[in-house]
């Protein structure tokens, strides 16, 4: 069994096991979270990580998808998987008309232009009060299909939890695919990929879409699931968030993608008892996880590993 | 035939004419160098032939078709591949990925097939493994078969550039200084290979500094000197020239 398929099989049984440790509806509520982050860390560690195109703004179709989840199941009554569908086809079409004039940017100018779009995204969802409510937010009605209701910590955790593992899954197979190589081979270099046949700009187009539906499709399961919404979940610091989580997890590791949205996650929940601190305390421990491990956790602890092996 | 047939080529960047009408044609399966001191424009013309520079005058035919201005992955499906002088290889893969990303035109890229993993797909790349390992043994790196590009010394990154662009199974390649940081050893191997590459009925396009290598393998030279055609011919023809002798060594008169 190759190292990607024991990856896999570790996250199910640790998914799996992991409701014989969880005592509280608390706990549920911070692993729902992780798996919902982690999904969307996925995609976007494909875009960033992967392709090394940056994006400061992959909150904004995170906020897309909540609000047309959001907007569409209270003021037009649509079913919501309907309602995410749509959300998910408004984000995939931004993102591909956008892609081609931002992805010939790059470094710095990528980030600049992407920040831009997330803060332009966030600004009409805060005052579009008539469909969005403004900062007040909207309350968003319970993920239903076919009159079957998801509800409950134990069928969310199932069911986000399944989510994550198939999305794990399908990210592993791309990396291991021609098409994950020329992702790759755009991020080693970009003029040997093109003298290899890759069209860059289709295919780092492709990407961002691909990216971008992940995260507006995690937006309306969030939005389902915390049953209320603000403008801040499409916000700059949202975004900065997630891209900390890939940096941090690893760059071009999908599990690394896992663990940097557990740590980024968990940690301001554990450092909730430095009362006042906890900013300086989660940031402290961030800078100290770029100086050590500069990489990401998941890269340099399995180059550690390996390395281990061979002595 | 003529495989390759630039005319009347320039280009400029601001007021530097880098490349200033150069003609010339390169019959397929012959081995084409093209020396000249440095700042001559070689890779310049290196990078107008394969389309990392749009030309600012002139013509380029390859097998019949104009290609001027062509992206790099139109030359790439039409049969031309390249090494680069600093090297290009990527760091974030494996060495066997890199040669594999060679064969990028043959390989699906269907999203969905590489997302399910396909049977399809998985069988068309292990094919695609099997043959760049055999890529990797032909050019003598074989021994780095498991390993990470970044794990790999220079001399032997060098050969991987040359596997990856044989993984696209081109009729023409073009190398530009293979041999530049190699050794004496190392330069004879090479040698070797590029006689290996072009007995494989490829066209092989050099760009070299090393004389002796160049007039070892050479079937037509051109010669470069400010941008500029200086001389053209068989080895023995540009190694008797005035111009070229005078440019190399400086005029002496």
């Amino acid at each position: 069994m190759s190292t990607k398929y024991k990856g896999l099989a570790l996250l199910i049984v640790f998914l799996a096991a992991l409701p014989l440790a969880m005592t509280n509806p608390y706990l549920y509520d911070v692993a729902i979270r992780i798996a919902l982050n982690a999904v969307i860390v996925i995609g976007l560690n494909l875009l960033i990580g992967y392709t090394g195109q940056i994006s400061l703004g992959h909150a904004g179709f995170l906020g897309i998808g909540a609000y047309a989840t959001g907007i569409l199941t209270t003021q037009f009554s649509w079913p919501p998987v309907l309602a995410l569908l749509a959300g998910a086809a408004a984000a995939g079409a931004l993102a591909f008309a956008i892609a081609r004039p931002i992805l010939k940017l790059k470094g710095h100018y990528l980030a600049m232009a992407t920040l831009g779009l997330g803060i332009i995204i966030s600004i009409v969802i805060t005052n579009e009060i008539q469909y969005t409510g403004g900062p007040d937010g909207i309350s968003v009605p319970p993920l239903s299909l076919a009159g079957l209701e998801l509800s409950g910590d134990k069928s969310w955790y199932a069911a986000v939890s399944i989510l994550l593992v198939v999305v794990t899954w399908l990210a592993l197979n791309l990396i291991d695919s021609p098409a994950g190589r020329a992702l790759q081979a755009i991020h080693g270099s970009e003029v040997a990929s093109q003298v290899a046949g890759v069209q860059t700009t289709k295919v780092k187009v492709r990407i961002f879409v691909v990216s971008a539906i992940v995260a507006s499709f995690v937006g309306s399961l969030s939005a389902h699931y915390v049953a209320f919404i603000t403008p801040g979940l499409s916000g700059f610091f949202h975004s900065i968030e997630l891209v900390t989580m890939v940096v941090v997890g690893g760059m071009a590791s999908i599990f690394g993608s896992i663990v940097g949205a557990v740590i980024l996650t968990t940690l301001p929940q554990l450092l909730s008892t430095f009362e006042g601190w906890e900013t300086v305390v989660f940031g402290a421990i961030l800078m100290a996880t770029m100086i050590f491990l500069p990489k990401g956790i998941v890269p340099t602890l399995a180059a550690k590993f390996r390395k281990g092996d061979s002595q | 035939m003529s495989q390759l047939v630039v005319k009347s080529l320039s280009k400029e960047f601001g007021g530097v004419k880098a490349v200033q009408d150069v003609s010339f044609t390169i019959q397929g399966g012959t081995v084409h160098s093209v020396i000249g001191p440095n700042g001559a424009g070689k890779t310049t013309l290196f990078n107008l032939i394969t389309g990392i520079y749009t030309p600012t005058t002139g013509s380029i035919e390859f097998e019949g078709e104009s290609v001027a201005g062509a992206a790099p992955f139109d030359l790439a499906r039409l049969g031309m591949s390249r090494t680069f002088q600093n090297l290009q290889v990527c760091m974030n893969m494996s060495a066997i990925e890199n040669v594999m990303v060679g064969a990028h035109l043959r390989l699906s890229q269907s999203l969905l097939a590489s997302l399910l993993h396909l049977p399809a797909l998985r069988k068309a790349d292990r094919k695609c493994r099997d043959e760049a390992a055999e890529l990797m043994q032909f050019v003598g790196v074989g021994d780095y078969r498991n390993a990470h590009a970044n794990q790999m010394p220079y001399g032997a990154l060098k050969r991987l550039e040359i596997a990856r662009a044989l993984a696209a199974k081109p009729r023409m390649i073009l190398l530009d200084e293979p041999a530049a940081g190699l050794n004496d050893t190392e330069t004879h191997q090479i040698e070797a290979l590029i006689r290996k590459i072009a007995e494989s009925d490829i066209t092989v396009v050099l760009v070299e500094h090393d004389m002796k290598l160049v007039m070892n393998l050479s079937d037509h030279i051109l010669v470069l000197d400010y941008g500029k055609k200086l001389a053209e011919g068989t080895a023995a023809q540009v190694r008797e020239n005035p111009d070229v002798i005078a440019a190399y060594l400086g005029a002496s008169a």
